[in-house]
């Protein structure tokens, strides 16, 4: 019996690494921690009711952010890992297969485990305020996303210490991905983690564009919208048009590995290159749906930080639209060395090429709201001014790697890697740290330390161009992708050393971040911002207290123009003493707002259940999952009783504690 | 102030990185070292290319610094503010129109060179063309010259001045085949048999590698080229003929098993070992009578929706 | 697009309330939300209709669509499907005219049709499993399986949802909310018979023909 346990045990854990052992135990370490702490201080009630639970949209979005951060961690870790690997030629800190497991972990959480849940966290967040509404179109469904994107992420990285992590790249290519090749559970758990995740994902771009058309406030015509919500929109189109499409065909890999079907076998008539052709199809629209909500944000804090109105706005959202389009016409181009003919690679460089023309418009928009502004240089105005250069040049690498003949010889190689890090993190991720510390005093109610927060921007900024630049000259030397070592003969010491050095300058930058953030919780007393719009700022979102009340708005905006908190201030001061707002007019009344529900924390729970059967042929787990998630959908319908009304009395208090609505 | 002062110190920190970088450049760098007509018309693509984007992409630095630097926000400063101006025509047409003309001008360029650079085009020569075929195993390469009957793992020898005429496969997981002095890469899938052309116009020692992810030790996957004159490969070939062993179908299969091998070479193969390769993972998509729709696209290969599925069909057929 | 405005104010109790204030519809909003929905949908099934048209002719030896085909079966499972929507769209009217009576009969009946409609579907799959065309023979058929099974198990979620609607009419009436869940499963329904419609085409008939 023993014998038993411990030959199951020795093959459902990971095992054999001391790296992973020291993983293990500070990972056990910190769950007793938080377990112990939670009980200690009598929180699990509170931290039930008050976030498990929530269809609030601003908690929703702030769980997505902290889960993003605990992903760009481990994201970042994995970077570290790598790079330590590389820095000499002919190290062996990791073993071949363990480098291989490592870059496939470190892409797969960047993107999808880190860049989105940020994306959505910032979503949640904002668009609700940015438009005037009370919340977002489907709380619950809001909730149920979040909840799916944690179960799927939480499922990802459980192959970390049980039954192993995938290692086929971060879009699994088959026939590697098969299991001719990768009969391990690893990409099993690539599989279900990302499927759960991204019928989350769905669920949140199908709200988002509802919420967008439907609920703005009064007199919010589309063109009087902030440019945030705009880019929003663009983003969620590309995502209901392009997850489904991954959806389907994670399901189809699924398939071929559990029911030995042959869509992308070897044999049986399969065809592999199917799968690269779809899940690219998916791959770079979701590139451009996770830089769109960046170059909203951009446009917000540029024209705040110029004081100035955003330059060209009818430019902007024609482009983001056309960029939203475009994005699903380019696919091809990531394999253009597969021998389709110069038909079919000239029609797909040319498409790449015109994605060019609408990106450059908007950096021209942003330079000239700028132009004959007041720039300020607070931490958001840094990122966005830090990655204007960053993301000029990244393009142009770019539109390098577009040249279908060109190609040939950057693909595959250091060159690309170089590329997509620098628009990646020159673009996404500048950009929701822009957002990030744009948004945080309305989010949480205090501000955050500007000195720490220009240290870590620097050490941000130059640890990238340290790491990446040498990168580029890595790929024109012929160094490809995904090595785990090279020889010294080939003369890539240098550049790799330099490479190293940055990664680590960036891991520096985030420990700043941290403690930025550690430091603004002391201080948070200190730091509060009281008028609820400490950076002077143009729309609806600073014209409410910070935090945000739960309800949002006490009454309705009523908008009259782009910029109207911006305006109103305008008239106010133009007023004078007897100015009237025109932006809250109403009287107070009962607001309608949606009940708290387990449900959505508990279908997510069976998901993961279903999920962990799936990945491990325990049909038992995969029948009690899904017979939980049909008896939780049923128990939801059923419910009708899932809303409330706030009365007056308590929104007057509550209004009054922050100064308005007093008489 | 502090902007200014942080921008100096950025500098004073990169400049010597800059020059550091900058000197790295100088040797080494395959791609922009060329050897062959292939790769050499590949840089210069990407030379102009640059230069091309480097019209736009400069002066917007420029102006971007300019700009941040002007209108920074001080105490009695003359620069204007002008907080309500947000449309003007015609700088909006200027900047739709610059990059729509670089483009215009990068996309003719582009559809032009992607034709004349076909991987599977012949290249123009007075010499008749050698044919290679390359098969991708786990983890080594396998290439195998028809017309002179040898095999090597690992090793390839070509005459310079020579078009070379590779026929692509694989026996493992999808690779890509790469020699970056000599030209771009194609994938090596199973199933098919790509063509590329490549030629060396000088003798001498060149590298080539798996640039797509295979595996466990896809890392090993380099290879050694040497290009010589006809006289020493001929003199090559007839060494290997008379003193390598032979390759069998037994050898083959152990050299399918996944390891890595040192540089090999054989006297013969077995007849049709790299047909055979190709056909086992193609035949199963026979029965092309039931496809009238992919029969079509064997003729023209415009379409790009089911490409990937006359592909299988057509390389196959091709090697039947 | 489907709007969920009745001409019957008593009927709009909950909602009123919410509409003086300048609020969204919300029923109107979750209809909205459904047909986007709808819309993902529609391209789950493109992806796997192109995974069918590109793999249907990699038999890899195996039998192709004309050998297992029997048109018959299918032209049956099709008019029950096709009766289905018939009697989804005769449970809308119903419901529109305020008979509750009339609409649940109506959506049973539509149950039962669809029902059927799976039993023939299982019938099938378990005769061309036990003459062994199964998922792991060829690209062919793991497309085919893929594709109809797809579908089948929408179908299936159908039902299991239409029961529940019928349950909820049953103790709650007609309410907005129950007008709103009629609504969106006649969609759905709706939405099914519409991909059915392709699946003949494509899978059944081109493949016989």
């Amino acid at each position: 019996m023993w014998e038993k346990v411990k030959s199951f045990a020795s093959e459902f854990f990971v095992t054999g690494d001391p790296l992973i052992y020291g993983a293990d135990v500070s990972i056990g370490l910190t769950l007793i921690a938080v377990v112990v702490g939670m009980t200690y201080f009598k929180k699990w009630n509170w931290l039930w009711r008050e976030w498990l639970t929530t269809v609030d949209h601003k908690k929703i979005g702030i769980m997505y952010i902290l889960s993003a951060f605990l992903m760009l961690f481990r994201g970042g870790v994995d970077a570290l890992l790598m790079r330590t690997q590389l820095v000499m030629p002919e190290m062996s800190f990791l073993a071949p297969d363990h480098y291989n497991q490592i870059f496939t972990t470190h892409g797969v959480i960047m993107i999808l485990f880190m860049a989105m849940p940020f994306m959505f966290g910032l979503f949640n967040v904002m668009v609700p305020l940015q438009i005037g509404a009370r919340d977002v179109a489907f709380p619950f469904l809001n909730s149920l996303s979040f909840w799916l994107f944690f179960a799927g992420a939480m499922l990802f990285n459980l192959s970390f210490v049980i039954g192993g992590s995938p290692d086929a790249g971060w879009l699994a290519y088959p026939p590697y991905s098969e299991l001719m090749y990768n009969p391990g559970v690893g990409q099993d758990f690539y599989i279900w983690g990302i499927q759960i995740s991204g019928i989350g994902s769905l669920m949140t771009g199908i709200n988002f564009i509802v919420t967008i058309l439907k609920m703005r406030a009064p007199g919010m015509k589309l063109m009087r919208m902030p440019m945030f919500p705009w880019s929003v929109l663009s983003s969620c189109i590309a995502i209901i048009f392009s997850f489904p499409i991954l959806t389907a065909t994670l399901a189809l890999l699924f398939l071929d590995r559990y029911a030995g079907a042959h869509f992308f076998t070897l044999d049986g008539g399969g065809n592999p290159m199917m799968y690269i052709n779809l899940i690219w199809m998916w791959g770079h629209p979701e590139v451009y749906i996770i830089v769109l909500p960046a170059f909203g944000i951009f446009s917000e804090i540029v024209s705040t930080f110029s004081k100035k109105k955003l330059f060209g706005y009818k430019s902007m959202v024609y482009a983001m639209m056309i960029i939203s389009v475009l994005s699903f016409l380019v696919w091809a181009h990531h394999f253009f060395t597969m021998g389709s003919g110069a038909d079919v690679n000239a029609f797909f460089a040319l498409t790449t090429m015109l994605i060019a023309i609408p990106t450059g418009v908007k950096v021209f928009n942003w330079l000239f709201t700028m132009f004959r502004g007041k720039i300020t240089f607070e931490t958001p105005m840094l990122w966005t001014i830090g990655f204007i250069p960053c993301f000029v040049t990244g393009g142009l690498t770019g539109v390098l790697l577009s040249v279908a003949p060109a190609d040939f010889q950057f693909h595959n190689s250091y060159f690309l890697i170089a590329h997509f890090h620098h628009v990646i993190i020159g673009g996404v991720v500048f950009g929701y740290f822009a957002g990030l510390y744009y948004w945080w005093p309305k989010l949480f109610g205090f501000k955050l330390n500007e000195r720490i927060g220009k240290w870590a921007f620097w050490f941000w900024n130059i640890g990238f161009y340290l790491c990446f630049m040498p990168q580029y000259v890595l790929g024109l030397m012929g160094m490809t992708r995904r090595v785990v070592s090279y020889s010294w003969d080939k003369g890539w010491w240098e550049m790799n050393l330099v490479s190293t050095i940055g990664a680590a300058l960036m891991g520096i930058a985030f420990l700043f971040q941290v403690w930025q953030i550690a430091h603004g919780v002391k201080h948070s007393a200190a730091n509060r911002d009281t008028t609820g719009d400490p950076w002077n700022g143009r729309t609806l979102e600073w014209s409410i207290p910070s935090p945000a009340p739960y309800y949002n708005f006490a009454v309705l905006p009523q908008v009259s123009s782009q910029d109207e908190w911006w305006e109103e201030k305008q008239r106010m001061e133009q007023g004078g003493a007897k100015a009237q707002s025109q932006l809250y007019t109403g009287e107070l009344e009962p607001i309608h707002m949606p009940k708290n529900s387990a449900i959505p924390i508990l279908m997510s729970a069976c998901c993961f259940v279903a999920g962990f059967g799936f990945v491990f042929h325990w049909l038992w787990f995969v029948i009690a999952g899904i017979s939980g998630l049909a008896i939780c959908m049923l128990k939801h319908s059923f419910n009708h009783d899932t809303d409330y009304y706030i009365p007056v009395e308590e929104i007057r208090s509550s209004e009054a504690s922050t100064g308005r609505w007093k008489n | 102030m502090k902007v200014t002062k942080a921008i100096k110190r950025m500098a004073i920190v990169l400049a010597p990185v800059m020059l550091f970088l900058a000197a790295g450049c100088t040797d080494n760098m395959a791609v922009l070292d060329p050897k062959g007509p292939i790769a050499a018309q590949q840089r210069d693509l990407m030379l102009i290319s640059t230069i091309l984007c480097c019209i736009v992409v400069v002066p917007v630095l420029l102006l971007t610094a300019f700009i941040v630097w002007r209108y920074r926000d001080k105490e009695g400063r003359k620069a204007a503010y002008t907080p309500r101006w947000e449309h003007s025509f015609k700088l909006e047409a200027i900047w739709w129109g610059i990059p729509i003309i670089i483009i215009t001008i990068l996309a003719v360029i582009t559809v032009r060179s992607t034709y004349a650079l076909e991987p599977s085009k012949p290249l123009e020569s007075a010499q008749k063309p050698l044919t290679v075929q390359v098969t991708s195993l786990n983890w080594k390469w396998l290439f195998q010259y028809p017309e002179q009957g040898i095999a090597t793992v690992n090793e390839l020898k070509i005459p310079k001045d020579v078009p070379i005429r590779f026929e692509i496969t694989a026996d493992s997981p999808m690779n890509s085949f790469w020699i970056p002095q000599l030209g771009g890469q194609m994938y090596a899938m199973s199933g098919m048999a790509m063509t590329l052309y490549l030629q060396a116009d000088e003798a001498g020692e060149y590298w080539g590698s798996g640039a797509n992810f295979t595996g466990t030790h896809f890392s090993s996957m380099y290879f050694d080229v040497e290009s010589t004159t006809q006289a020493d490969f001929e003199q090559w070939v007839k060494e290997v003929q008379d003193k390598s062993p032979a390759l069998t179908s037994e050898g083959y299969k152990q050299l399918v098993l996944p390891s890595t091998e040192q540089k090999m070479t054989f006297s013969s193969f077995p007849k049709g070992l790299f047909e055979k390769t190709v056909t086992q993972y193609a035949s199963a998509s026979g029965h092309h009578h039931n496809m009238p729709l992919m029969e079509q696209e064997q003729e023209q290969e415009n379409s790009t929706e089911q490409k990937q599925a006359s592909h299988s069909g057509h390389s196959a057929e091709g090697h039947q | 697009m489907a709007s969920n405005h009745s001409a019957e104010p008593a009927l709009h109790a909950g909602i009123s309330q919410e509409e003086h204030h300048d609020h969204p519809n919300l029923e109107e909003m979750r209809t909205f939300g459904f047909w986007i929905y709808l819309m993902t949908d529609v391209l789950i099934f493109g992806t796997f209709f192109a995974a069918y048209i590109v793999l249907r002719g990699n038999t890899n030896g195996g039998p192709g669509p004309a050998e297992l085909f029997e048109l018959n079966g299918i032209i049956v499972s099709t008019f029950l499907l096709l009766a289905s929507s018939y009697t989804c769209g005769l449970a809308v009217l119903a419901m529109n005219k305020g008979k509750k009576q009339a609409l649940m009969v109506w959506l049973a009946l539509t149950a039962i049709l669809g029902a059927a409609f799976i039993g023939l579907e299982i019938t099938e799959f378990t005769h061309l499993v036990q003459e062994g065309a199964t998922m792991g023979t060829s690209a062919f058929l793991s497309a085919f399986y893929t594709l109809v099974g797809t579908h089948g198990l929408h179908v299936c979620i159908g039902l299991i949802w239409m029961v529940a609607v019928i349950l909820q009419l049953a103790s709650k009436g007609i309410t907005p909310v129950m007008k709103r869940k009629v609504q969106t499963i006649s969609l759905f329904w709706h939405f099914l018979d519409v991909v059915w419609i392709f699946v003949f085409t494509v899978v059944y008939l081109m493949g016989v023909s």
